[in-house]
């Protein structure tokens, strides 16, 4: 072996021993305490740095846990109550549960329903495009439908729908991060509760002018058919446009019923059934059976009189003559 | 005038030269009779929207006030036409959103009593500094260049500043726009009398008027009626685009430097468009607040460019009918200049206070090309009369770096479009200064407050 290895090696052992141990006795001396509280609950935090709680990520979250008093006011909406029930075990304290929110698109101006009046070239940004002008349709208001929310979305929760030009959230992907929320320069999308069996209703349109159907088919008239029907008082107005309160709502989809635009969107919900309640049907029925006695009657002018009656009942109460179809 | 002072001055940096296309420089101002109906935004001016003083059914008169500045940035605004106010609704206008406006149902033309409608030339400048600063705020005079600043706010000069020279901005080197230049042919001197109006509100001595050299008949014109009035002069400017930036302009004919934050007033001067000099001769000596205003109508395709004296509030439509129509290849309208103009994506728009033309874009001109990589080329570098890099602005704010881009001086833009007009790979160079300028000014007001 040449001198030199040799050498180098016994050089470079040396160099490697009094490094580390400089390292180690400047790391004892400059030892920064922190709390191990911190580290514990940034292992359960989900890690994705997402800034949903408020804070620029999940070990700044950790630390203002660790440093709360209490955790009323800290929340991870991406981990929800399972994670907070962990941090709130690690730290001693209590935490109550929330409900768990979702993202909600509140438009629904595609193309179909929306027709486009001018063609916008400039660059493919939402925001630029709102510094600009209202957007590529008469409404003002409705989504410019460049994507913004689906590129600040860090969990892929969101896709631009290529028939409809709008985005759609998906929502066993969706944290309630608010990410789209801040990002959308339209104020468009809005955080509701998840609501019972994931079923909620909500105004989809956020066109605050009269007769907001002159530029968009299912645009929001204002015309507070939905106020006066509500018994919970759980819709407002905000110019000329509905605002349900999910904290009120109790989901009886009667908004639903008397919107005309249909402005007013049901998620989850079964479909709805045609026929009214029992009771009313078998009254009509027998109604009916009363009538289709008399007109046994031979009494000519009273029949035809009487047959129109039994139509209208039938009709009205959904009762179809062929039954067996 | 000697022949020294005569010698053609222009900005040291930058700039570029886009055809001129002056169309309607030989067509005489016309007048376009007031519409079936007007529809008066209540924000025609930069600062906060002026509150309505009128109701729904409410008659009024040519002249009247109709709503009223308010906060310290604002400016009045007058009925233009004689009529009934039928609601004060949201229209859109050129913003491309929908905003209050004041509609009026037109009934004859009858005018306030006080307003002095006939031809005679006005000289003798009876006011007082103080009666001229409040009678410029009353008759609500906003920049009629196109940035549409209050007027009386540029006059009230800030304690510790001192103002020494007057320039009127006659330059117009928007392509196709010839509604400046129209003015100072015709009305060249009510212009100088504005001008003498502005100096005495002002107490300055001196006021050159720059005009470039591609209206020849208008400085032959104002240089001859200057004689008259000693401190004030023309003086002849080169060809190119921004001239008419008020930074560019102070630097051609004064040679100074308006520091990077700063506002003219810090080199001692104060620069008026020759519109805003005109509206400003009318509300002091003929009592006539700011209610119609010269549009240009024109393009390449269209019948009869024309520049028009228009009613704040006529529909675009109208104006287009007077210029012979839509031409049926319109690919794009714009409200402005094609440099800086904004397009428009209805023909009900009402003109505003600072609508400066009608251009009517053919379709082949009016669409943007694909945009292609930077090829670092520099040439947005070179044409940047603010000497920023604008390449490295887009950059920044493509990538959110904002921080970075307000130290690049991305404040300074003048949005002049220069960089985005020349850029080979027809980068959106400008839309996206533009965001980030706005987010570093939301940014700057967080951090103050």
């Amino acid at each position: 072996m040449s001198p030199i290895i040799i050498y180098t090696v016994i050089a470079l052992t040396s160099l490697g021993i009094v490094a580390a141990a400089i390292l180690f006795f400047v790391a004892k001396k400059f030892y920064v305490k922190e709390n191990p509280k911190i580290d514990e609950v940034e292992e359960a935090l989900p890690a994705t740095n997402c800034g949903g709680c408020g804070q620029p990520g999940c070990r700044a979250f950790a630390e203002a846990c660790v440093n709360a008093e209490d955790l009323s006011d800290l929340f991870c909406p991406v981990g929800g109550n399972e994670t907070m029930q962990n941090v709130a075990k690690i730290l001693g304290l209590e935490v109550e549960e929330r409900e768990p929110y979702i993202a909600v698109v509140r438009c629904n101006g595609s193309f179909e329903h929306r027709p486009r009046t001018s063609n916008y070239e400039g660059a493919p940004n939402c925001t630029i495009a709102a510094n600009l002008y209202g957007g590529e349709t008469g409404c003002t208001y409705g989504c410019l439908g460049l994507g913004e929310c689906v590129d600040a979305c860090d969990f892929d929760a969101m896709y631009m729908d290529e028939t409809t030009g709008l985005p759609v959230v998906i929502p066993d992907k969706c944290t309630a991060c608010n990410a789209c929320v801040t990002a959308c320069p339209k104020n468009i999308i809005e955080l509701r509760p998840k609501g019972k069996r994931d079923r909620r209703i909500f105004v989809s349109c956020i066109n605050e002018d009269r007769g907001g159907k002159r530029d968009c088919e299912v645009g929001c008239t204002g015309c507070t058919a939905c106020e006066k029907e509500c018994k919970f008082g759980a819709i407002s107005f905000i110019r000329h446009l509905a605002y349900i309160d999910p904290e009120k709502c109790r989901l009886c989809r009667k908004c639903v019923d008397v919107c005309k635009p249909g402005s007013i969107h049901e998620i989850n919900f079964p479909p709805k059934k045609k026929k009214p309640p029992k009771e009313k049907v078998a009254a009509k029925e027998k109604q009916i059976e009363k009538l289709e006695a008399e007109v046994e009657n031979p009494n000519v002018d009273k029949l035809v009189v009487e047959k129109k009656n039994i139509d209208v009942l039938k009709k009205s109460s959904g009762i179809s003559d062929d039954k067996d179809e | 005038m000697s022949k020294s002072d005569q010698h053609i001055k222009t900005f040291p940096k930058g700039g570029v030269h886009p055809n001129d296309e002056k169309r309607s420089a030989n067509v005489p101002i016309s007048e376009l009779p007031p519409p079936k109906m007007v529809s008066i935004p209540l924000s025609q001016h930069i600062g906060a929207p002026s509150v309505p003083v009128v109701d729904k059914r409410d008659p009024v008169k040519v002249g009247q006030i109709i709503a009223k500045s308010k906060g310290l940035v604002s400016s009045n605004i007058h009925s233009s036409v004689s009529g009934t106010v039928t609601k004060i609704d949201y229209v859109l206008d050129s913003t491309g959103y929908k905003r209050q406006a004041v509609i009026i149902r037109v009934k004859d033309d009858e005018w306030e009593e006080s307003i002095d409608r006939s031809e005679t030339l006005v000289k003798d400048i009876a006011l007082e500094k103080d009666e001229i600063l409040k009678k410029v705020a009353e008759a609500g005079i906003v920049g009629l260049g196109g940035a549409t600043f209050p007027a009386h706010i540029k006059l009230n000069i800030p304690r510790g500043k001192k103002a020494d020279y007057l320039i009127l901005n006659g330059v117009e080197c928007e392509p196709y726009l010839t509604a400046d230049h129209r003015l100072m042919l015709e009305k060249g001197a009510e212009i100088i009398i504005g001008a003498k109006i502005l100096m005495k509100a002002l107490g300055v001595e001196k006021c050159v008027i720059g005009i470039e050299i591609n209206k020849p008949d208008a400085i032959a014109n104002l240089s001859e009626l200057c004689k008259e009035y000693p401190g004030i002069a023309v003086q002849p400017l080169k060809v190119q685009y921004p001239q008419g930036g008020e930074k560019q302009l102070i630097k051609a004919v004064l040679n100074r430097e308006v520091p990077s934050g700063g506002l003219p007033i810090d080199v001692g001067v104060v620069v008026h468009n020759v519109g805003t000099s005109f509206a400003v001769y009318e509300a002091i000596q003929k009592n006539k607040p700011l209610i119609e205003r010269i549009v240009t109508v024109t393009g390449k395709e269209v019948d009869k460019p024309v520049n028009l004296r228009v009613r704040i509030g006529t529909p675009v439509q109208d104006l287009i009918l007077a210029a012979g129509g839509l031409p049926d290849n319109t690919g794009k309208i714009i409200s402005g200049g094609p440099m800086m103009g904004k397009a428009l994506n209805s023909l009900e728009v009402p003109v505003a206070k600072g609508t400066s033309g009608i251009l009517l874009m053919p379709e082949e001109e009016a669409h943007r090309k694909a945009q292609q990589v930077c090829i670092r080329c520099g040439q947005c570098v070179s044409v940047c009369p603010m000497g920023l890099e604008p390449y490295l602005l887009m950059n920044e704010c493509e990538k959110e770096v904002f921080e970075r881009a307000e130290k690049d001086h991305i404040l300074d833009c003048i949005e002049c479009g220069s960089c985005a007009f020349v850029c080979p790979s027809n980068r959106a160079l400008l839309d996206y200064i533009r965001l980030g300028k706005r987010v570093v000014t939301t940014m700057r007001r967080e951090r103050v407050s």
